[in-house]
């Protein structure tokens, strides 16, 4: 045998590396930085549209299936992109467990919050009369 | 102490920023000011599924001068951390590592978001018009 395989199959089928649940965490950025190329410019783009319209106007455009769709599929993918990017961020610079472990715990329920309550407001909106 | 007289790898203080470091930390300090501009978001949804008043007060927020800013800040950081985060996606595919296209890639993404910002902007006070 040429060299040694300190890897198992098992272990190089679940493509986990060394750190576990370090390749979920790498993936997952990819996963929504991906799905937010469109989605984030679709958003930029009716932002510029909707400038200086009414409060109607912009109902009526958040009601629109599609757009009610789209505007719930961006909070989830851009939640998530941020939890993870803002993880990485306090893992670089905070050192000391004491601060480290609750600020990682507060920035994903943070996220987590902000995307529901996201949600829950363009459901509103869409179901609303 | 002892270990005060060990010698030091150069760090951050030392180091003349270079394009690719000055990238580098833009594409953390973006991210983190589009968590901002998540908030933003998510506030502008909220307001709008509290009625019409609520939605205008939030208006008023953003077409004051500290919430052009805010927005016009969001707007750059956006489209650099869009562009930068294309590059960095090229990057995990394996390409465009030699040092000549990774200043050329890097100045393209600074042109790239300063263009996309002007644009915006402009194609915003069209809309409004």
């Amino acid at each position: 045998m040429g060299g040694q395989r300190m890897r198992s199959p098992l272990k190089r089928a679940r493509g986990l590396g060394s750190a576990r649940g370090g390749f979920e965490h790498w993936w997952m950025q990819r996963v929504t930085a991906v799905a937010l190329i469109p989605l984030s410019l679709w958003l930029a783009a009716s932002l510029i549209a909707l400038t200086g319209r009414d409060y109607n106007t912009f109902v009526a455009w958040l009601k629109a299936p599609s757009v009610t769709v789209l505007m719930v599929l961006l909070l989830i993918a851009l939640c998530r992109h941020m939890a993870l990017g803002l993880r990485v961020v306090v893992e670089d610079y905070v050192h000391s467990n004491w601060a480290k472990i609750p600020a990682v715990v507060t920035i994903y329920w943070a996220c987590f919050a902000l995307a529901v309550v996201g949600i829950v407001a363009t459901l509103r909106i869409a179901f609303d009369g | 102490m002892a270990h005060d007289k060990r010698p030091l790898s150069p760090d951050l203080q030392i180091y003349r920023p270079q394009l690719t470091s000055v990238l580098s930390i833009s594409h953390r300090v973006t991210g983190i000011a589009l968590s901002v501009g998540t908030l933003l978001l998510v506030s502008w949804l909220l307001a709008a599924a509290a009625g019409p008043q609520a939605y205008s007060t939030v208006q008023g927020v953003m077409h004051s001068w500290l919430g052009r800013v805010l927005l016009f800040g969001c707007t750059f950081s956006f489209f650099f951390h869009l562009c930068n985060g294309i590059r960095h996606l090229v990057w995990d595919a394996g390409y465009g590592f030699e040092l000549r296209t990774i200043y050329v890639s890097g100045w393209t993404v600074v042109a790239a978001s300063t263009a996309l910002t002007v644009a915006a902007w402009f194609s915003s006070f069209v809309a409004m018009e």
